[in-house]
């Protein structure tokens, strides 16, 4: 079962935070190569446990393992093969920060705490992936909410991850990035990056999800396919036009996922 | 007003030629260079004020020292303050460290404790040590004219050991203070980097406290951090401009009190915050370009252009981002 093709082992995961079970006796295994969403409403635990994947949640009974090791073990994690990008950042104060400077940090790992030579190029490549490779002086406290999650994807495209958790990428960004994001996890899926997606509802990304696991109070309701979805092929969008912007999003499969109990 | 200027010239030349001013300029650049580096995390962190509490720990340190100085019947029980500020700067540090990665609600009461422990216990010892209230005054407001060569290797030393951590460091320090999450799922040791952050500074509170006093201490870390803030765009220019004020206020505020009797640690810290009232208010006028990039990039505020751009500019590049992972 341990396999090393397997990229997440989660075994009857608990998270209880003091305020109550988040997350109780989850099951999840994810093999390599293969695009996860993560679905469920506000408060169904889904950001708990991609937290709880990657050790920032203690879990209070269970256990993960990423790429045959546990991620409490925290040393033996191959950090360099593991991808995160947040929701979002809030830096408080305002840093003065650039896109530069942040998207170095993904470079980091905890055997390496300095970005070794070469990496400015591979900053630049990694802002080329998001479209920002003329920003990369800019501070990025000046930039848009969708701007600033582009920053945030290349600082975890820059360790060039087997596994890619995003938490939420679809949330507060215009409809021309959500595309523009789809295409580019298509093409991380086509190489074989195994992605973990994090969603309220499939949406842009529904045509490169081959599974969809939906959370409730904290437990698994359903794992499988995807909720079937009309062809929902960004190539065949019009956003440009309010028919584009309109006439594609799916209401149906999205509420049958998320209400059917 | 020729003779006005050969005096100043006169005065000038005096105190560059004292030993004794020498030794105080040294230590005000390499004390005034060093402290913003460390500032520079502590106010990414929101611990700004984190120095000022170490300050008032370190007080019952220096007290600690005067003791094991007369306990050990040493000549200069002076020179015992600096190594007991040290161990009690970094001991308060530790504990404030610990206190905060636990957040308890009542944390901000537990540091208040600390903090007036640190000033009330430190005016109490420094009394049964002997000491006077001019004792007690130098080590509250600073005391830097009375600085000997001791003084000045052992400054010299601990701000060596504050740069080359705060430089060396300043990427996985960078990636802590953006993005402690990230950081700590990237693998890097958080509580390791938080624990060495929370020593740096207890160190540069300690060779701090000659130049402007325990009070004062967090002055010299964090207002050229601020300052700096007004004018750079990126962290490792602000960390940069930070350190060329800190060591400038420095000497000046200092050069300014060998021509007039005033507190070089008042005179400097307040050369400061002057030098930020006045960017502050001048910024806008100076560089407004900084005022209208916001809205014309946000795209929250005109969604409209920002969506045609970003349709257009986010075109993954071709080739794949995929391949092995470089280090395993």
């Amino acid at each position: 079962m341990n396999s090393p093709t397997t990229a997440v082992l989660v075994e009857d995961l608990s998270v209880d935070l003091g305020t109550g079970p988040i997350l109780d006796g989850i099951d999840l295994q994810v093999p390599d190569g293969r695009a996860l969403a993560l679905l469920g409403a506000n408060g169904s635990g889904k950001t708990t446990l991609v937290k709880a994947l990657i050790g920032l949640v203690p879990p209070a009974s269970g256990r993960v393992s990423l790429y045959g090791t546990e991620v409490s073990a925290r040393r033996a994690v191959p950090w360099s093969r593991i991808g995160y990008v947040p929701q979002r950042v809030n830096t408080s104060p305002p840093m003065a920060a650039t896109a530069e400077e942040v998207v170095l940090s993904g470079l980091l790992t905890g055997r390496r705490l300095r970005p070794g030579p070469g990496s400015r190029g591979r900053v630049r490549d990694a802002l080329a992936e998001v479209g920002l490779a003329d920003r990369a002086g800019e501070s990025v406290h000046l930039f848009s909410g969708g701007q600033q999650q582009r920053v945030l994807i290349a600082r975890a495209l820059i360790r060039k991850p087997d596994l890619l958790i995003i938490d939420e990428p679809l949330s507060g960004i215009d409809r021309a990035s959500k595309l523009a994001l789809a295409a580019s996890l298509q093409r991380l899926r086509s190489a074989g990056t195994t992605i973990i997606v994090v969603l309220h509802e499939l949406a842009e990304l529904g045509p490169l999800i081959d599974r969809a696991v939906t959370l409730d109070q904290g437990r698994v309701i359903q794992d499988g396919a995807p909720p079937s979805a009309p062809s929902d092929d960004p190539g065949h969008h019009h956003p440009d036009t309010l028919q584009g912007a309109f006439i594609h999003r799916h209401p149906v499969p999205d509420l049958r996922a998320r209400w059917r109990l | 007003m020729a003779t006005v200027t050969a005096e100043f010239w006169d005065t000038f030349a005096a105190m560059l030629g004292s030993p004794l001013m020498q030794r105080a300029l040294l230590i005000a650049v390499l004390v005034g260079t060093a402290a913003p580096v460390i500032g520079t995390y502590l106010v990414q962190r929101r611990l700004a004020l984190l120095g000022d509490g170490i300050g008032h720990v370190a007080l019952t340190g220096v007290a600690m020292g005067w003791l094991a100085g007369a306990g050990a019947g040493s000549a200069s029980v002076e020179a015992w303050a600096v190594p007991g500020a040290v161990v009690a700067s970094i001991a308060g540090a530790l504990l404030i460290e610990y206190v905060r990665e636990k957040g308890t609600s009542s944390a901000d009461v537990a540091l208040a404790l600390l903090f007036y422990g640190g000033i009330a216990g430190g005016v109490i010892l420094i009394g049964l040590a002997g000491g006077t209230s001019a004792n007690l005054t130098g080590y509250l407001f600073g005391s830097i004219s009375t600085v000997d060569e001791l003084d000045v290797w052992l400054t010299a030393g601990l701000a060596a050991l504050i740069l080359g951590v705060g430089l060396g460091l300043r990427p996985a320090l960078f990636a802590l203070c953006h993005d402690e999450e990230f950081a700590r799922a990237s693998g890097l040791p958080v509580r390791a980097l938080n624990i060495i952050v929370a020593i740096t500074a207890a160190l540069t509170v300690a060779i701090s406290m000659r130049v402007v006093g325990v009070l004062l201490v967090s002055a010299l870390m964090i207002v050229p951090v601020a300052v700096a803030q007004l004018l750079a765009a990126s962290f490792r220019r602000t960390m940069g401009v930070a350190m060329g004020l800190g060591g400038t206020v420095c000497v000046v505020g200092l050069s300014i009190t060998y021509f007039h009797p005033l507190s070089p640690g008042a005179t400097i810290t307040m050369l400061s915050i002057g030098l930020y009232a006045v960017l502050a208010v001048t910024r806008p006028l100076i560089r407004p370009s900084t005022r209208h990039r916001k809205p014309h990039r946000g795209a929250t505020i005109s969604p409209r252009p920002a969506e045609r751009t970003v349709d257009h500019a986010y075109h993954p590049a071709p080739h794949s981002t995929h391949g092995p992972p470089d280090e395993q």
